[in-house]
């Protein structure tokens, strides 16, 4: 089935309440299957500059670099092993582009941002991510956090120092280890995964995961999973009445159906009508 | 900044500023917090600082280490927890919170790493590309590449963290004396039956049919419509597309079902 029918993507973005303005950025192409989510940090609206300028250009070099001559010809290993390569370079790009900015323009010195991107084909998806924004995927009725924040409490909890539990009430929720922007090369992280019909995919800012425990993202997706724009604005909600302390953001893609890619004799025959 | 109020007998005897990444604890004079007493072990225990977050790990002393009168091999340290070693008493707190202005509120930043050149207590200067914390140490004891070789990018260098609190106890302060309620079903196969609304969300109705769920919310129950071409009534009116909050004894019409909201007393 085309991309585009076989993925719901529902996206929100809100300042929460109690930042003045809203430093997250978000964007999807679905007819490519591409959506990009960045949380952007640095004074003034340098913070929305960075997230804006790394949403746009990424979804927009990903955009560039997938399309069907540079896909052709190639296996679905082959395919996979291309997006990271794509991706990893797009956020290269950019990041050049937010640095190089940051060093120009006083206003922006020192803006960064964290960034989480997937890419979905032939029933699978790449991720790149950087920073605490994360990636969840809910599958029948498990959710599982799928990427590992680049945060200072995350190698501390790798480290033994500190339990998941108590990580919550720690003081150091906020230190990021690794960002968009912030300096000449930046590495990002990229994963392949296998993706089924009925998964649930959540991209989000730490505003919502720093606001409302797993369980409580889990109980919502399970609850309101056959309406997929009113769990995006409950989830929202949810951390705003939680307190809302950080801006929000939410993209949820339902897996409707596969999307397998045919390849092969007949399918080369079916593309010529 | 974190301090501990060292005590015995209820005499205070000093006040220790927790500002270096590793302040040693026990009776031999080279420690940071030197306790003469021979309950107390040559090196005894040791705080690890990062940032705004202390820990405190038992050195396998003979007598032990005692938190809050638990025995602790590792622990997290929370303001106002008391450690006890022998016959003295550290008293921890950690006040930085209240002063981070609303503005502030936990504005993420990047830290990173810069070469570990200075020669403090140091052991092992990690290489540039290591993570923080370093897990290559014995995990009990990441001396951690010393974090004040860490910068940030932003000022201040430290920001003041925001008081954190864990997000459900955040939510169940938002809703002081917040009342419970119920519905009770009056038609159908389940007539008579009550289900309390204890959760934040609860669904009502058949799956694939007409489905709407109900939220728990500081301000009150408030239902929403979520799956179905028919929308669910409320006092026989038909609900919107938006959420509607829900009074005392409202009567709920959903699936050919009605039920009845109400308050408990």
């Amino acid at each position: 089935m085309a991309i585009i029918n076989a993925l719901q993507i529902v996206s929100v973005t809100d300042p929460g309440r109690v930042r003045g303005h809203n430093e997250d950025c978000v964007e999807s192409r679905p007819e490519i299957g591409i959506v990009v989510l960045a949380d952007g940090m640095g004074g003034y609206n340098a913070g929305e500059v960075a997230s804006g300028m790394a949403t746009s250009l990424i979804a927009a070099g990903l955009a560039n670099g997938w399309v069907k001559p540079l896909l052709k010809g190639k296996n679905r290993e082959q395919v996979s092993a291309y997006s990271q390569e794509l991706l990893k370079a797009e956020v290269a790009k950019a990041n050049h582009a937010i640095f190089e900015a940051s060093q120009k323009d006083p206003q922006c010195a020192g803006m960064g941002t964290t960034l989480v991107a997937c890419l979905f084909y032939d029933n699978f998806l790449t991720v790149g991510h950087i920073g605490d924004s994360r990636l969840y995927r809910m599958r029948q009725d498990a959710l599982e956090q799928v990427t590992r924040d680049h945060s200072l409490l995350q190698e501390q909890i790798d480290s033994g120092l500190i339990s998941k539990e108590d990580a919550r009430s720690s003081h150091n929720k906020n230190l990021v280890t690794r960002a968009v922007g912030i300096d000449p090369e930046v590495e990002t992280e990229v994963n392949s995964y296998e993706v089924l019909e009925g998964d649930i995919y959540l991209l989000c800012s730490d505003g919502l995961n720093d606001m409302i425990e797993d369980e409580e993202i889990q109980m919502t997706l399970i609850a309101l999973r056959s309406n997929l724009d009113l769990t995006a604005q409950q989830l929202v909600q949810a951390a705003n009445d939680a307190g809302g302390r950080d801006n929000i953001s939410v993209m949820l893609i339902k897996v409707v159906s596969g999307f397998g890619v045919e390849r092969g004799f007949w399918a080369r025959v079916k593309s010529w009508f | 900044m974190a301090k501990l109020i060292l005590s015995v007998d209820g005499t205070v005897l000093k006040e220790i500023s927790l500002n270096k990444e590793r302040t040693t604890l026990g009776r031999k004079p080279h420690n940071d917090i030197q306790v003469d007493n021979l309950a107390v072990s040559g090196e005894h225990a040791a705080i690890i600082t990062i940032l705004n977050d202390s820990f405190i790990e038992d050195l396998n002393s003979t007598n032990g280490t005692l938190v809050n009168g638990k025995p602790i091999k590792k622990h997290f340290l929370q303001n106002n927890d008391v450690i006890e070693v022998g016959k003295h008493k550290l008293k921890y707190f950690n006040d930085a919170p209240v002063q981070a202005s609303e503005q502030d509120f936990e504005k993420t930043m990047i830290i990173r790493k810069a070469p570990a050149q200075s020669a403090m207590s140091n052991p092992a200067p990690a290489p540039v590309s290591a993570p923080i914390v370093t897990p290559a140490a014995s995990p009990a004891a990441p001396h951690a590449a010393s974090m004040a070789d860490t910068q940030t990018n932003m000022k201040p260098l430290v920001m003041p963290a925001a008081p954190v609190a864990p997000a459900a106890q955040v939510a169940a302060m938002g809703q002081p004396g917040a009342k419970e309620a119920a519905i009770q079903v009056l038609s159908g196969a389940a007539a008579g039956r009550s289900l309390d609304l204890t959760k934040n969300l609860t669904t009502i109705g058949k799956p694939g049919v007409q489905v709407a769920v109900i939220t728990r919310r500081p301000n009150g129950f408030f239902i929403t419509h979520v799956e179905g071409a028919n929308f669910p009534t409320i006092n026989g009116k038909q609900l919107g597309g938006q959420a509607q909050q829900l009074a005392d004894h409202d009567l709920i019409e959903i699936a050919g079902v009605k039920m009845e909201f109400f308050y408990k007393p």
